[in-house]
């Protein structure tokens, strides 16, 4: 059973549906004690890191995830949840994160010439860097779907995977028990379904 | 790199797709469910869903086939028709929608846009214009392609980019129907002005078209397909097969 985590960020319909077409028992909730009892975790997200951030710690939600993740059950982040993993943010201001995975979040225009449009939206494809789990049956290559304006930057020991957008963009981060994809794998087709069937089977 | 994305529309009236004909192996080319599913699978790279109906009833079956699709089609949807409020960006986005289109509510409100926006982020607000050459100039038509706004297009799109619209759905009346290639005059224009992607709109008549919209302005992000899909003569993959042969990058 995984734990969908609410924390009013997000529209979590397309991610439930996901794990019942891949046939995986899944739930959401914004309670702790009934996260607790998911054998992985997943934090999902759009928007703006500092609202997050601040969501996350006023429900209690941020000491919660930082436990689980100590315990060693699986975590999966995805999109403005991924970034969320690294120790800081620079989307409007400074923000900390959770910390669990080195790195920062640095604006895209940072990392690309200029003249391409940002936010980087549509379908990219995975260059591995290392083996993960979650690709276990993904051939390199493959297109995902992105959408972001900010991306993980300084953490390439946890980088699993990136995409080429002008420059070199993260794509996917893992370490230890906690993994993170900048993509949307419940957007991004079969492919997509395939990264969270491995994901369920953690 | 980022692949250039074939998008086809659907028109849904009271539950159901308009202009579903002919496609072999799907029994029921009027439900959206099953239309989706096979333009997904043939590869298509997003869907877009205009809701063309005007009851309160009609549009309620919008919302429970949206849902339906959502569940079981796992690629960026876009809807559009009837957005007038943040209400109606929240039913649809409730549904299952990731992206929202808005044509003649922008026009009529113009802080739809920017409110839009700031509650749900740039990514999530798609301007979708009706274009017309108004004695030379490029004019913005509301309802549909009926009334001529007087606007100058390339401003108001400029316009609603500054204002928070994450994309831009270029549909030229001027070529739309004809099949015989998109704008690209018009979408050149625009093209220059903004800095979002542009998602080009009416014209495609043959598979050709895409091949020279790309190799001609490879800034355009997208092309969105309606009859040439819907009449089975042409599939997405054929698209990109022709597109991936000309050296143009698409997701196969």
């Amino acid at each position: 059973m995984t734990g969908i985590i609410d924390y009013g960020v997000g529209n979590l319909f397309s991610l439930q549906s996901s794990f019942a077409a891949i046939g995986e028992t899944c739930f959401v909730s914004g309670n702790a004690e009934k996260l607790r009892a998911a054998q992985r975790l997943i934090l999902p997200g759009v928007g703006a890191f500092g609202d997050a951030a601040g969501k996350l710690r006023e429900s209690g939600l941020f000491d919660f995830i930082l436990e689980e993740a100590a315990s060693g059950k699986p975590l999966l982040g995805i999109c403005l949840g991924m970034q969320l993993l690294f120790d800081r943010s620079f989307e409007y201001g400074e923000h900390e994160g959770l910390g669990l995975i080195p790195g920062e979040v640095r604006p895209i225009a940072e990392a690309i010439p200029e003249g391409l449009k940002i936010p980087h939206i549509g379908w990219n494809a995975l260059t591995y860097t290392r083996p993960s789990a979650l690709f276990k049956n993904v051939p390199e290559g493959s297109h995902v779907y992105f959408v972001h304006s900010y991306h993980a930057a300084l953490c390439d020991p946890s980088t699993t995977a990136v995409t080429e957008y002008g420059g070199t963009l993260t794509a996917a981060v893992e370490r230890d028990n906690v993994f993170g994809c900048q993509f949307h794998p419940e957007k991004s087709g079969r492919v997509g379904l395939a990264i969270l069937r491995a994901f369920a089977a953690l | 790199m980022i692949t250039k994305r074939i998008i086809p529309c659907l028109d849904v009236r009271d539950g159901r797709v308009v202009k579903g004909v002919n496609f072999e192996g799907i029994r029921d080319v009027s439900s959206p469910v099953e239309l989706a599913r096979y333009y997904s699978d043939s590869g298509a790279d997003e869907l877009v869903f205009y809701d063309i109906t005007a009851s309160a009833e009609g549009r309620r079956l919008f919302t429970d086939i949206l849902r339906s699709v959502a569940s079981q089609i796992f690629i960026p949807l876009t809807v559009g028709g009837g957005i007038n409020t943040l209400d109606d960006f929240d039913r649809v986005l409730k549904c299952g929608a990731d992206k929202v289109s808005v044509n003649s509510g922008a026009l009529r409100d113009p802080t739809l846009i920017p409110r839009a926006a700031k509650r749900y982020g740039d990514q999530c607000v798609v301007i979708s214009a009706d274009v017309k050459r108004v004695n030379g100039r490029f004019t913005v038509f509301a309802r549909g392609g009926r009334d001529d706004t007087g606007r100058e297009a390339v401003e108001w799109l400029r316009r609603c980019v500054g204002e928070g619209a994450g994309e831009v759905v270029l549909n030229s009346i001027d070529t739309d129907g004809v099949r015989g290639g998109f704008d690209l005059e018009m979408l050149a224009a625009v093209c220059d002005a903004v800095s979002v992607p542009v998602i080009a709109s009416g014209g495609a008549g043959q598979v050709q078209d895409f091949v020279t919209l790309f190799k001609a302005l490879p800034k355009v992000d997208a092309g969105l397909a309606a009859s040439i899909l819907h009449f089975g003569e042409v599939a997405v993959a054929d698209i990109k097969k022709a597109l991936r042969d000309e050296g143009v990058n698409v997701r196969l």
